[in-house]
Formats: structure tokens, C-alpha cells, sequence
């Protein structure tokens, strides 16, 4: 605890690359996983190329995903930008299924009104077929938050700094409580995304809440 | 690229107890050792949550709470906790296999116990119409059902699990991971993009042959087995 107290400063500036480290890559990844998700549901012949495909990339380990950046990138191998393309790249894989499971299970009555209505195309997608998608999506999204929150540490073995330093440091000097302070504070980190996922989630989806109390 | 060829086609580098063949036999063996145990202890639990019903909020807290625990963080805990109580090559050997172990039991746990809870209602009244005991109904009804799932739960645990693996060379221990940490520390950037490109196979390859099982074990009947959701599925770190 005191170890904490007299650390304080570098704790919350390693906290605060910590979740920008996590969080760019959350959303990066979403933007390029609804296009494509979408492309995935409307496309029989693209659907399992794009979701198999990017399922693939899920089964690299991170350590040897963050060491293969530069080649792709021609970055340096201390650059943060591995990290944060890196876990782009996971959490595109992550929810490219989940967009694709959200859109299929948007009703056919529901899309078939739409129609009826006279909604076509882009509009119907983003007024009402993304809307009603968003649950499912947000339960994803929110997989990847945490998942990156505990990838992110890893990149501290290559000396990228942020709350996973503390991990090398403390192990460096034999000494748990800065392993400990990191392990909480990643903890804090990813409780705190996760509740700020389901609240944009519930302000997104008024109907949801709605429902459950009628 | 040129330096990760010219790392993996020097033939020293395929030989003898840091060759590669035997760092690739290292990972696997104690990948293989610690799924093994935590299937053999996560598996029948799981089944049993699924079966009877109890113990689901304990199971949905232990699995979303186990995900958001940095998995680095963990491993130095244990290994400084542990290693100095222990002696000779298994000082960091065990504490690594108990962290593996227990980031290894979730997805496991969460696949067996959603496959069972998932089954469909009246398939398990149908077999118990038909006079079928519990035990006969998880044996010969749950459990072929369950078995989608209950790859799918594995097949995220083995993938933590090789992926951790390679984490845990950083305490010393052996495996493909090696390559990463001393690449590093020697600034040798062949030796750790080319035992990166290793571990990116041996996952791939890995993942492919439980999915070749999968397709042999599981009843053409249940084909195509729905995916473990994203929100059951416990990603690789």
C-alpha cells in the first residue's frame, strides 16, 4: 500500500497509456469490423472467408503478433503502433462474428416493414437494422475491451510502457507490490470500460430497458 | 525478412536441446500436460454444472472474472510466491504450469456447462420418456449434444494456453517463447521474428487438428455446430 501511495503519479500515467493502448484499438476495430461484418452477412460466399478467415488471425498469440508488426509495418519493435495495430487486429477478428451473428438476428418482419415503409439501403441499415444489432454487438465489444486491457501488459516483455512495466519491474526486483498495484489497476481499468460499454449500450438501446420493466 | 530466412534456414539452429524441433516438443508437452489436467477437472464439472443446474452464477463470475486478469501479472505473482519454496528445474516450471492451469479452466468449464445447459428441452425429455436414467441421459443424449461447445471451449483454452506458454519463457521456462525472450535480450531480431513465425504455426496447426477431430467426433446430425458466442468465448491473450 504504501509502495502505491509513494507512486502514485507513475501508476496513473502508466494507467493512462494503458487505456489509451487498449481502448484505439476497441474502437479502430469496430469501425472496420461493422463494414465488413456487413459484407459478411449480406455475401453467402464471403461470409465464412471473412469470418474464418479473421478467426484465424485470433489464434496467433499476442507476443508473437506484436514481434511480426514490424515486418508487416516497417515500425521499430519498441513503437507502440504494433501494439495498438495488433490488437486492432484481434478485436476486428472478435467482432466481425459478432456483427454478423447482431445483423442475423435482426427480424425479417422487422427488415420487412422497413421495406414496406419505403427505408431502402444505407438508411435501413444504419436506422434500423445496426440499431437493433447493437446488444449483440456491445456483448463482443465488450469481450475485447478486457481481453485487450490483459494483452496490452504483454507488450511491456518488449519494453513498451505501460501498466505491464510494473509486472517486468517488480519481477526485475523480486519485490509483489508493484505486480500487485498492476494487477489491480488492470482490473480497475477493465471493470471501468466495461461499465462505460453498458452505459452507451443502455442509452443506445431505450428500448431494451423499456421492455424488461413493462 | 531477410534476417527471420536467414535465422530459420541456418541448420545449427535445428539441432540438439534449444534446437527448434525440441523448443516446438517443450511448447506442445507442456501445453498437452496442462490442458490434460485442466480438461480432466474442468470437463466432468462442467457437465455436472450443466447437468444439474447448480453452480451457474459461480461458473458465468469465475469465467468473466478469470478473463479480465492480466495473464503476465499473474504468472510474476505466482512465480515469485512460489519458486523460491521450490527447488532444482521445477522451481519455475510449476508455478508457470499452475498459472497455465488455471487460465486454462474457464473456456473449458464455460464450453462444457453452456453445451449441456443448451440442450434442447424436449430432446432430454424425450430420452427420459423413453425410460433413460440421469446418467444415461448426460452419457448418451448430453454430452454428443454438448460436444460442439465443448470443442469450442477447449479450443480457446488450448490457444490461451500456447499463448501463455510463450509468455511464461520470460520465467525461465522453455518452449518456443525461448526464441522471443533471448531474440530480445540478445537484440537479435531474426531469432525472434523467426520463433514468433514458429508460434504463429504451431497455434495454427494446433487449432487445425482439433478442428479435424472435431469433425470426426462430433454427430454429422448437429452439423453446423453453432460457435461458442463471443460473449462464452475467452479469448487468447
Amino acid at each position: 500500500m504504501t509502495w502505491f501511495l509513494d507512486h502514485l503519479a507513475l501508476v496513473g500515467s502508466l494507467l493512462l497509456v494503458h487505456a489509451w493502448l487498449a481502448v484505439v484499438p476497441l474502437l479502430l476495430g469496430l469501425i472496420i469490423a461493422i463494414p465488413l461484418g456487413w459484407l459478411a452477412e449480406r455475401n453467402r460466399v464471403l461470409r465464412p472467408i471473412l469470418v474464418v478467415g479473421t478467426g484465424l488471425l485470433y489464434t496467433i498469440p499476442s507476443l508473437a503478433l506484436f514481434i511480426l508488426m514490424p515486418l508487416v509495418l516497417g515500425t521499430g519493435i519498441l513503437d507502440p503502433l504494433n501494439v495498438i495495430i495488433a490488437l486492432t487486429v484481434y478485436t476486428v477478428a472478435l467482432l466481425v462474428r459478432t456483427v454478423v451473428d447482431g445483423l442475423s438476428a435482426v427480424p425479417e418482419t422487422v427488415r420487412q416493414a422497413a421495406i414496406a415503409m419505403g427505408i431502402g439501403g444505407a438508411r435501413r441499415f444504419f436506422t434500423v437494422e445496426l440499431p437493433l444489432a447493437v446488444p449483440v454487438i456491445s456483448s463482443g465489444l465488450r469481450v475485447a475491451a478486457v481481453s485487450n486491457v490483459s494483452i496490452v501488459s504483454i507488450a511491456a516483455l518488449l519494453g513498451i510502457a505501460q501498466l505491464g512495466s510494473l509486472f517486468t519491474d517488480g519481477f526485475a526486483r523480486d519485490f509483489l507490490d508493484p505486480i500487485v498495484v498492476g494487477i489491480v489497476a488492470c482490473l480497475v481499468l477493465s471493470v471501468v470500460l466495461d461499465a462505460l460499454i453498458i452505459g452507451v449500450t443502455r442509452v443506445l438501446t431505450p428500448w431494451v430497458a423499456a421492455r424488461s420493466a413493462a | 525478412m531477410n534476417l527471420v530466412w536467414a535465422w530459420l534456414a541456418d541448420p545449427a539452429h535445428w539441432q540438439g536441446t534449444g534446437g527448434i524441433p525440441a523448443r516446438i516438443a517443450e511448447h506442445l508437452l507442456y501445453s498437452a500436460l496442462v490442458l490434460v489436467l485442466a480438461a480432466a477437472v474442468a470437463v466432468p464439472l462442467g457437465l455436472w454444472i450443466g447437468h444439474t443446474g447448480r453452480g451457474r452464477v459461480v461458473v458465468v463470475n469465475v469465467v468473466n472474472g478469470m478473463r479480465s486478469v492480466p495473464t503476465l501479472g499473474l504468472l510474476y505473482v505466482s512465480v515469485l510466491v512460489l519458486a523460491p519454496r521450490l527447488r532444482g528445474d521445477w522451481a519455475f516450471l510449476t508455478p508457470a504450469i499452475i498459472v497455465l492451469f488455471l487460465l486454462a479452466m474457464p473456456p473449458i468449464l464455460a464450453g462444457a456447462y453452456a453445451g449441456v445447459a443448451e440442450v434442447d428441452p424436449g430432446v432430454r425429455d424425450a430420452a427420459r420418456g423413453m425410460g433413460m436414467s440421469g446418467l444415461e441421459v448426460l452419457w448418451g443424449v448430453e454430452i454428443p449434444c454438448a460436444l460442439p461447445l465443448i470443442f469450442s471451449g477447449l479450443r480457446s483454452a488450448t490457444l490461451q494456453v500456447i499463448a501463455t506458454a510463450t509468455v511464461a519463457a520470460s520465467v525461465s521456462v522453455g518452449g518456443l517463447g525461448r526464441f522471443l525472450i533471448d531474440g530480445l535480450a540478445a537484440r537479435d531480431y531474426g531469432q525472434m521474428a523467426g520463433g514468433a513465425l514458429l508460434i504463429g504455426l504451431v497455434a495454427l496447426a494446433v487449432d487445425g487438428v482439433f478442428a479435424l477431430v472435431q469433425r470426426v467426433a462430433v454427430s454429422p446430425g448437429l452439423r453446423p455446430a453453432r460457435p461458442l458466442k463471443t460473449h462464452e468465448a475467452i479469448p487468447a491473450s
